[in-house]
């Protein structure tokens, strides 16, 4: 069963603008394609690595800014900016990583909640990212209007969590995971931790940016209020409501993040405490989220090898 | 025989405590050693010393011809040894085969683009781990399950997933900090068969021990610490008869 939970959310993902397709359907629903995305790539910082990121949107925010100035000021269609999102992004990740990853656990949250906030304060700063109002006019991706954009999204969102979750189940994942769970010992069996932690930082900022290149398509405009301390505590709530560590899980945490406010549109303003008891309830109910990881492979080597069923 | 291991002249004080105060002492290759002492004679401080944990404040670790004082553990691995932790430091949440994966870290066979793609490199390297962890683990002789978390073990199966971990490395030192503690009669026989079979792979095998029994019954030297120094070097008669080593555990008659 267990290999099929992949295709069948993607067939569902697909599925629903057939069924409703109008604008504030694929608006919500783009939106939330985005934020899984931003949950993917924190669960291999927090979830595998287990290192506490409180400013994970400063590298959406990278992605955002650096396709929209690209994009808008030499005029290029947003995908050839990519390379450029890539090449930022995980520069943005080593200057960030390489002072702070020799911190553990609290002190380290501490210097990624400040450093969250000083990419905001810079970005509202400086002229060539158009200060507090941002920059605006940015090119979409024209494939079809909305829904074909969100299909666009889908397939990106579904590479990237696909990709996660090869990633979790190879060398690199398991050395993030052996630093999670007792960063001696992983020192001991000659994992160079620095360096596989700065890894975790790289591949997050990937995740991260390459989501602020699409938060920028579908908005066609950045803006510092985007990238507020709230946008990153809510991607962190996505990964522990989800399932910390779990692929599937986070998947599943990211759209009841996104969604569940929407549905409760009706409400009016006491949708947010509503919302707030909702997570309550369910973290003192299942502390270790909705889809926890159960790490679980076959016995023997003789034992037919499945792929896809320790996730 | 040329020394594999050399300490020469360690030293490592906290707070003013001299935890290890001039320890010298060389392990030959494919020697069985026990290194002894009264508890706080400093030598899990002087094991931290060599594997890195601990940078020591004076003297030389010598490993094959190599200096790795003040290494960093990972460094310490990569240049050959392995151990194991006197209160077992496994992976509690992860598979019993991801421990002893673990211990072959440094084998690679694969990097992320292998891992993203799922080349035939990734799938042949992947199998060649799995293969490899449970030859290990049936070289301990552990016979538990071994695809659920390591933490649902008892106590026992543990210490063999620790040491199978270790063995993986294929690195030509074992440390072995207190393998012993813990163990149940019946699983310290095994043991001492065991610490004789990583012996017989061509390793050379250095223990932490308080159980005189298997000290006496395993080891081919014996070297005994006190108050961070060698007090005594032989064969486990010899260090037996020492009267610095009876005085030492027994205190001076009289």
């Amino acid at each position: 069963m267990g290999r099929w939970v992949g295709p069948a959310g993607l067939l569902v993902a697909v599925a629903i603008p057939f069924v409703d397709a109008s604008p504030y359907t694929l608006n919500v629903l783009t939106t939330a394609a985005i934020f899984v995305m931003l949950a993917a790539g924190l669960n291999i910082v927090v979830g595998y690595c287990g290192l506490l990121d409180l400013g994970y949107v400063a590298f959406m925010a990278v992605g955002a800014y650096t396709s929209g100035i690209l994009s808008t000021a030499f005029e290029l269609p947003l995908l050839y900016t990519i390379p450029a999102v890539l090449v930022v992004a995980v520069l943005a990740a080593l200057v960030i990583g390489a002072p702070t990853l020799r911190l553990r656990s609290d002190y380290l949250a501490i210097v990624t909640l400040g450093f969250g906030e000083i990419i905001r304060i810079t970005a509202t700063n400086l002229d060539f990212t158009g200060g507090p109002t941002g920059i605006f006019g940015i090119p979409g991706i024209d494939v079809g209007g909305p829904a074909g954009f969100y299909f666009v999204c889908v397939a990106v969102v579904a590479l990237a969590v696909l990709g996660s979750a090869r990633l979790e189940r190879s060398r690199l994942g398991r050395a993030w995971m052996f630093i999670r769970e007792d960063e001696d010992a992983a020192e001991a069996m000659g994992v160079n931790t620095y360096r596989v932690k700065l890894l975790a930082y790289v591949f997050g900022a990937i995740w991260g940016a390459s989501a602020g290149v699409l938060f920028a398509a579908h908005l066609s405009a950045v803006s510092p209020q985007s990238f507020v301390f709230l946008q990153s505590a809510l991607v962190l709530m996505a990964v522990v409501l989800g399932g910390m560590g779990s692929a599937r899980g986070v998947v599943v945490g990211a759209v009841v993040i996104s969604v569940v406010p929407e549905v409760l549109r009706d409400l009016g303003a006491f949708r947010y405490v509503f919302f707030g008891v909702v997570l309550v309830v369910v973290m003192v109910l299942r502390p270790q989220g909705l889809w926890p990881v159960r790490r679980r492979e076959p016995e023997r080597v003789d034992a037919p090898v499945q792929e896809g069923v320790r996730v | 025989m040329n020394a594999l291991l050399e300490v020469r002249d360690l030293g490592i004080s906290f707070g003013g405590v001299k935890a290890v105060d001039g320890l010298t002492f060389s392990v030959g290759r494919g020697e069985i050693v026990s290194v002894i002492g009264p508890n706080g004679a400093g030598k899990t401080s002087a094991f931290n010393c060599v594997t890195g944990f601990y940078k020591p404040s004076r003297g030389r670790v010598v490993l094959d011809g190599s200096d790795i004082t003040g290494w960093s553990p990972f460094a310490v691995a990569a240049a050959g040894v392995a151990r194991t932790f006197q209160n077992l430091r496994l992976f509690p949440n992860l598979t019993v085969l991801d421990n002893v994966r673990a211990g072959m870290h440094l084998r690679g066979g694969q990097n992320a683009f292998d891992a993203l793609l799922r080349t035939p490199r990734f799938k042949r390297a992947e199998r060649f781990l799995t293969e490899e962890a449970h030859r290990w683990l049936d070289f301990v002789g552990y016979e538990g399950p071994r695809g659920g978390p390591v933490r649902d073990l008892p106590y026992g199966r543990q210490r063999q997933v620790e040491i199978a971990r270790a063995l993986a490395r294929e690195a030509p030192l074992v440390l072995l900090d207190e393998p012993g503690a813990g163990l149940n009669h019946g699983e310290k026989g095994a043991l001492l068969g065991l610490i004789r079979r990583i012996r017989d792979l061509g390793r050379t095998v250095v223990l932490i021990e308080h159980d005189m029994g298997l000290v006496m019954e395993v080891s081919e030297r014996v070297v005994v610490l006190d108050h961070g120094r060698e007090i005594a070097d032989g064969t486990p008669a010899q260090v037996k008869a020492d009267p610095a080593v009876v005085e030492a555990y027994l205190g001076r008659e009289g």
